[in-house]
Formats: structure tokens, sequence, C-alpha cells
């Protein structure tokens, strides 16, 4: 089984404003959901892409979305992988982690089972990232269901905490707290530290004045356009 | 391979029954689980299927008034000489089919007990769920051996959204469904049923179970029950045992097939290697586990199955297009290859539009229509397509059962969501590559204008053929150039007044698949049939070249309907460019390229790294 060295992700997108315009770069970042089916990844991905809630089918193998976000001197292009989260789609997984910048790994806050699930899901992820270079996210989500509530958010950071991952409790529904989802700005920094745009010589780095990127990435994600 | 098993392959190498067999110690309590699954599922008592019971045989009724001629030359297809053929009245073409289905004479002896049995169905049940039991203990299966916790969570994790799946299983309503179907692992855990949750009727799968393996105890295979009014259809494959019940009065090797086609999409997501090898590491597995979230595509196969003669035919439904626009598109698809890129399909409104297979890989087979079934289904089944890009494992179990493809689908006219584009390559990391050729699929389109031209393409009203008294018709050839290579593929007008309403559309599939099942029939097949129906007058007839159903108002003559055959044999003949896809256009990816979902051994690479056989 050879790999195939030509299909490093993000080799087969030309990032052709780089040589139009030096203003004008183009930043991927390549973010992946995780987590059992039925807590709302796809469900985030739309919100993420589209900025919508609408019902969703259960995914099969890997759903791929991209959203280009224009922020002053660059184009952050997102590439969302959302999956369908089962075992029978596991020879299509390494494709999926592979060079992520950010996981999400999502459970239900109303389904015990799939905060366990999480934990082994965390396993998963652990073989197939690179240290350093993804940060894990760890998501409560349905946080609208609170009333209904199994896990708590103490239950969530604790697990975060052990873990060393960033974790935010989001409704996919409400759009409520998307946007805490990306609030830790040291990880955000971290994420976009890593080379984005798949060149090797041109390494992107997050500075200091594009912080305001980040705010209007947040603002995206919450739905409140500027 | 078992490509051929599909029609009539199923239907050999497999013993139909026990011979009456009065020392059979355990024949009361197999006739006694028969009651209590004749009791859960149909209330009326299951009878002993006796070639006798011409008048309360559910076929029979649509047998009367039935006239069927025999066609004893392999005439060349010439209508004109229909008129000249002998003329056979088979009153009762079922006397022969009895003695294939004679599983249930077992019974025989208890069938009296079976309808006595019908108050004490509560003691009995449990009679039975502990004979189950007791098979399954005796096998050291265990019915207590759960794995760990955590894996079995993934279990409870059934998705809200199925309404159906929360039906009342003691409902009348549940029970009046037309048609059920049941998988089932050879340990008897329940994995899927079309209508109920699994939980809910997993004591009727353990009686279904406690059926299969009594038979198989005596070295037979169960094959089918028949009641008043039901027909229970067995097939086993491998470790999964699918049952249909069903009042649709199909023939039961027109439900076998569909079973079949139940387990093909399921191995279609699991390959039958990983089957096996799950279930020979552990026989109590719940399958459900690496289905879940899948049944959505199960229930819209058994609705397509119902509603679409593709299945029927076992042919492949295609777009009407002009020969040349569907020549400019397969040309666009044929520039835009990618290493091991096997097949790129074009679908267009839920049929085939244009279909590219790479040379090499393909050189000693042929896309199966079945396999293309499948993936229509797929497509069809999950909206998250549109969504995004999909990137997905898909095996098709007709082209080899043990390995996958990857198969990118995306839909090219959003939000409109009509045109996908299907490329299936044997290597999973291609991806990126795959979606290239996509971008290079999609420019091209947008320079010639493909989309629009496409957007006006439609299925033709039966009204063009210029014949009064037809109705609607179905027609498969079979001399197709390339023949050997060539996808089966069938043409039908839109089903028009008075089959617009859902149950005329099921009344008019439900005579052609009566008429399919004496065409097909194992015993007695025929090659003609001019059937006098109420409502309307069918004729089918089949060929060395083709396979034709025709549906005409009730008026009309025989020598009015030959007139009409012959005038709609000619029209299609004008029209085949643009009916069918006539040359399958192919590429080539690579001087050498990989064969690996053919051979062998990356096949077992695949399954092995598969990733979830680590997880059980
Ligand atoms: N109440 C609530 N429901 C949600 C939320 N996110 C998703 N859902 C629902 O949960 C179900 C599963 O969502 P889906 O996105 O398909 O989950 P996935 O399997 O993880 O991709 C769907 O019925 C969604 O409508 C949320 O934030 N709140
Ligand atoms: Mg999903």
């Amino acid at each position: 089984m050879g790999e195939n060295v030509q299909t490093i992700p993000g080799g087969a997108q030309p990032h052709k404003d780089r040589t139009l315009n030096r203003q004008v770069r183009t930043l991927r970042v390549k973010m992946v959901l995780l987590g059992s089916s039925g807590v709302g990844k796809s469900s985030l991905a739309v919100r993420f892409a589209k900025n919508e809630f609408r019902d969703t089918s259960p995914t099969v193998g890997c759903a791929f979305l991209t959203q280009v976000v224009h922020v002053s001197d660059a184009s952050l292009r997102f590439e969302i992988w959302d999956t369908a989260g089962q075992e029978k789609y596991h020879s299509v997984t390494p494709l999926y982690y592979r060079g992520a910048h950010a996981a999400l790994l999502v459970y239900d806050i109303s389904k015990r089972e799939t905060f366990i699930r999480a934990q082994l899901w965390l396993k998963e992820l652990e073989k197939h990232y690179i240290p350093g270079s993804t940060v894990i996210f760890l998501i409560g989500n349905k946080g609208d269901l609170a009333w209904d509530r199994q896990v708590s958010v103490q239950e969530g950071q604790n697990l975060a905490h052990e873990k060393g991952l960033s974790f935010i409790e989001t409704s996919a529904l409400s759009g409520d707290q998307v946007n805490e989802l990306l609030l830790d700005v040291g990880k955000i920094q971290n994420i976009l530290k890593v080379p984005l745009d798949g060149s090797r010589h041109q390494t992107e780095y997050l500075t200091v004045n594009r912080i305001n990127a980040h705010f209007s990435l947040m603002y995206w994600i919450s739905g409140v356009k500027k | 391979m078992e490509r051929d098993s599909h029609q009539e392959g199923e239907a050999q190498g497999v013993n139909i029954c026990d011979p009456p067999n009065e020392s059979n110690p355990s024949a009361d309590t197999l006739a006694t689980s028969l009651s209590l699954l004749g009791n859960h599922m149909f209330p009326d008592p299951v009878e002993k299927n006796d070639c006798s019971t011409g008048k309360d045989d559910p076929a029979q009724s649509l047998l009367s008034g039935v006239k069927a001629e025999e066609q004893h030359l392999d005439a060349e297809p010439r209508p004109n000489q229909v008129a000249n053929m002998e003329t056979e009245e088979t009153a009762c073409s079922n006397s022969s089919e009895c003695q294939n289905n004679t599983s249930t004479q077992p019974a025989n002896g208890g069938t009296e007990d079976a309808a006595i049995n019908n108050d004490q169905s509560d003691s009995g049940e449990f009679v039975v769920t502990m004979l189950a039991k007791a098979k399954l203990e005796e096998q050291g299966l265990g019915v207590k051996g759960r794995s760990s916790p955590l894996l079995e969570a993934g279990t409870q994790e059934s998705p809200a959204f199925m309404s159906h799946r929360e039906e009342d299983v003691t409902a009348d309503s549940w029970r009046q469904h037309r048609k059920h179907v049941f998988v089932l692992s050879e340990a008897g855990k329940p994995i899927y049923s079309r209508y109920g949750s699994e939980e809910a009727l997993s004591s009727t799968m353990g009686v279904m179970m406690a059926l299969v393996s009594f038979v198989q105890s005596g070295d037979n295979i169960i094959r089918s029950v028949y009641s008043e009014q039901h027909t229970v259809v067995f097939l086993q494959k491998g470790p999964l045992v699918l049952v249909c019940v069903s009042s649709s009065r199909q023939s039961e090797q027109q439900l076998r097939g569909e079973l079949l086609y139940v387990y093909y999409q399921i191995i279609s997501m699991l390959t039958q290697a990983s089957i096996s090898r799950i279930f020979e590491h552990k026989k109590n597995y719940d399958l459900r586990r690496l289905l879940a979230g899948s049944e959505k595509i199960l229930d819209g196969l058994l609705n397509l199955v119902d509603s679409d003669p593709s299945f029927l035919l076992v042919a492949v439904h295609c777009l009407p297009l002009a020969s040349s626009l569907r020549d400019s598109i397969s040309q666009i698809l044929q520039k835009a290859i990618t290493p091991n890129l096997v097949f790129s399909i074009l679908i267009a409104k839920n049929q085939l539009l244009t279909i590219v297979q790479e040379k090499t890989v393909i050189e000693d087979t042929r896309l199966e229509p079945s396999d293309v079934h499948l993936l229509l289904n797929l497509i069809g089944a999950s909206s998250a397509f549109q969504a995004g890009e999909i990137w997905t494992p898909i095996c098709l179990p007709l082209f080899n059962p043990d390995c996958y493809f990857y198969a990118y689908i995306s839909y090219l006219d959003p939000p409109e969501c009509t045109v996908c584009l299907l490329l299936l390559s044997t290597d999973k990391e291609a991806f990126y590559a795959v979606a290239e050729c996509k971008r290079k699929i999609e420019e091209a389109m947008v320079a010639q204008n493909s989309l629009s031209l496409i957007a006006k393409a439609q299925s033709y009203s039966v009204s063009q053929v210029g014949v009064s008294d037809l109705r609607h018709f179905m027609y498969k050839p079979f001399d197709v150039p390339d023949n050997y290579r060539q996808l089966s593929q069938f043409t039908s007008p839109e089903m028009e007044a008075p089959y617009s309403s859902e149950e005329e559309k099921m009344r008019l599939l439900d005579l052609y698949r009566y008429m399919h099942s004496r065409i097909h029939s194992t015993s007695r097949p025929l090659k003609l049939i001019y059937h006098v129906a109420e409502r309307e007058t069918l004729l089918a007839w089949v060929t060395s070249k083709f396979e034709l159903y025709t549906c005409f108002s009730p008026l009309v003559t025989k020598a009015c309907a030959i007139t009409a055959i012959t005038k709609l044999l000619r029209w299609i003949k004008k029209e085949e460019d643009r009916l069918f896809i006539r040359y399958p256009p192919k590429y080539s990816t690579t001087p050498n390229p990989s064969k690996s979902s053919r051979s062998g051994k990356s096949d077992q690479q695949d399954s092995t790294d598969n990733g979830f056989l680590s997880l059980l």
C-alpha cells in the first residue's frame, strides 16, 4: 500500500493569491469534528459553513465543507471535515486527521454515553495527531438542552483540564456560545502559527496585529457578522 | 463471485425442506414456533402449504382471468408472429411452484396445534423464547456475554428522527405493513427491522432464528413459509439471516431477490470479509453498532425496491438524452482523471446520465446494475451529501464483496442538487486529487453550458410513441453493442394517468411483478403472456433480444396489442441512441493501473486496515 506522496492535504489547492498580490494571503485552516453520532457535529459544521441550523441526515463517510473568510490582509480558508463518527468509516480517518490544525471533540451534554465515548475518541485522536500542531477542543454541544443535562460543566472542565484541552459548551441550534469556541486566543495563535498554506518556504505566523482577525472569525462563527 | 446468484443462483444448491418426518421429536416445538411467529406477524393461522389450497392461494386471485400463451419457438422477435403462436390456458401454474415451497411440511402435523395454540401465545412465546435461548447456549454463544459497556453504549445512540422505528409492534397497524424485512445474526441478535425497533422485536427475531436453526439441525435450510395472506421468505447469507414477511403477492423468488439487495447494501457498507471476521471473532456481536446511522439507507433501499422497477429488472434506467450531449459530457468525464480513479458516474434526477470506466481495472468484468442501484440509493438516502463534498468507503458487492472503493460524491448544481457526480477511486488517500477532477469537470461543464442542457432533459411520455391504447411499458434490450461489457439497462416512460396516484402506480407495478414472476418462473418459465386484467390488459414478452412488459387499456384486442408492439419496437429502435447509453466510454488513468480492487492481496489489506476491527 504505497503512500501517495502527491496527496499532501492542501497540495491540490493553488494559492494564486500569493503570486498575484503579496498583501492577500490565503491561510488554510483544517478543522476536524469528532465524536459519537448524533451529538451535533454536522450541525456545527453547517453552523460554521453556512451560519444556519437545519435538520441533518446521518453523515455518510466524511463530509468536506469549506468556507473562506476574508480578514484585513488575509483570507482564511476553513476546511471543515465532518465525519460520521462510525467505526465502519475508519479506513478514511488518517486522511481526515492528517494535518488538522484544530480538532473539535464533540459530545452531547444531554447524553452521558457520548461524553464517555469522547474519551475513546480522544485516544483514537492521539494515535493520529502530531503533538503541538493540532489544538484539541472538547465541546459539550446542545447547551440549549441544559434542563436535560447528564454531564455537568464541571465534568467537562475536569476532563479538559486533565487532558490539556480547551473546553467550551455550545449550541449549534441556537448558535449560543459558538463564538466562545475559539475564545482562547493563545490556542488560536497556536493554530495559526502552523504552516497554513501548504508551502514550506513561506510560513504564515499569526502576528499581534492580526489578532483582530480572530475577532472577525469569532463573530463569523457566532453569526454576528460585523 | 456470486454475480449470477442474483436471479436464479439462490434457488440452487439449497435444500428445500425436510421430508415429512414422523420420528422427529421436535416437530411439535417447531409447529409452536411457527404458530407463534404467525400469531405475532399475522393473526390468521399459519396454514400448511398445500398445492390444493387453490382458492385461498394469494396468487390465485391474480391468476383468475389470466390466459397465458406460451411461445415454444425461440422466434425472431417480430411481433407479427405472435398471432401464429400456440395458445395454452394456464388455469393454475402454481402446482409446480408449490413443490418448491414445501418448507413448512415438517409443521404439517402441527398446524392444527398451531391454531389451537392461538390463545396460549404468552406461555407459548415463553417456551419458544426458551427454545431460542437454549439453542444459543447449546452452541456456546451465551446470551449474557455483553462486550464492554463503553462499546455497547454505541448501540444506544439510535438517532431520534426515525419515527417508524418507534412504532408499536403489537399494534394492528404494524402487522398490516405490506412488507416487513428483518435482519438478524445467526445468534439471533436483531440487526435491522424495517418497521419498529429491533429491541421491541427481539423475541420475534428469536423465534425466527429458532425456526432457522431448527430446520438447520436437520441439515436443511428453511426457505419459506406460506399462510393465507403472507409469504415468509428466509435467506441466509454467511452469518446473517434475512427474513421477509410479505403480503404483496410477489413470488418467493422475487422476495428473495429483494432480501439479497438488503444483504448487498449491508455488504456495501461493511464488506463481506469484515462481517465474516467479526462473527468469527464474536458470535453474538451486535452488528447494529457498525450499522448505526445507516438504517435510513436500508429503509430507503426497501422503499426503492417497492417503487422502482429497476430492481425487479436488474437493469439501470438512464436519463433520455441526445446522444451528442451525452457524448460530450462523457468526454468531459473522460478527461478529468487521476491515478486509481476507476469509475466516473454522473447522475441527474436520480437517473444515470453517463458512466465512464477505467479500461484495465474493468477489463474482465462489467459493472453490475445491482451495484449501481446500491450507489444510487446511497446518494438518495442521505441528504447530507448536499452539505458538501463526501468521501466515503464503499464496497460494490457484485464487483468484489471484500474490498472497498472510495467514493467522492458532490452535487454540481447547488442548491437544487439534482446533478450528482460520483467518482470512485481505489485509493483512500485520493480525496484531494479526486476533488480536483471534480473542479475540472465543473469548469468544463460551465464552459459547455452542460448543466442547463441537462436540466432540460426529462423522462418521456408514452404518447410520444404514438400508439393510442398503450399506457406504459418497460423494455430491456439484450442486443446491445459490446453486450458482454454492457451495463444492463431498460427504458420506460413516465407513469401517467391512470397511474399517477401512488396506489395506482403500485398496482401497475404489482401487475408487472406478477407478469415477471410468470416469465421467470423456475419451474415453468413462459415466453409470452397476454393477461387480461380488470382495468388493463398486459402483455409480457421475452426473446433472445429483449424483455418487454406492456400495459394497454382494457379494451385493446389481441391484434391491436400486437400491432402496437410492432410500432413500439420500431420506435425504440429509432430512439435507442437517446434512450440508452450505447457505447460506455472508457479511460486509462495510468499505464500500469492498480488492479487492487479485484485482486486478493490489497483487498485483505484494506479490510484488516479498516480500523474498526481493532475496536471490537
Ligand atoms: N437541541 C439541539 N439539538 C441539536 C444541536 N445540534 C444538533 N442537534 C440535533 O441533534 C441531531 C443530530 O445532529 P447531527 O448534526 O446530525 O449530529 P452528528 O451525527 O454528530 O453529525 C439532529 O437532530 C440535530 O438537529 C443543538 O445544539 N441543540
Ligand atoms: Mg453527522
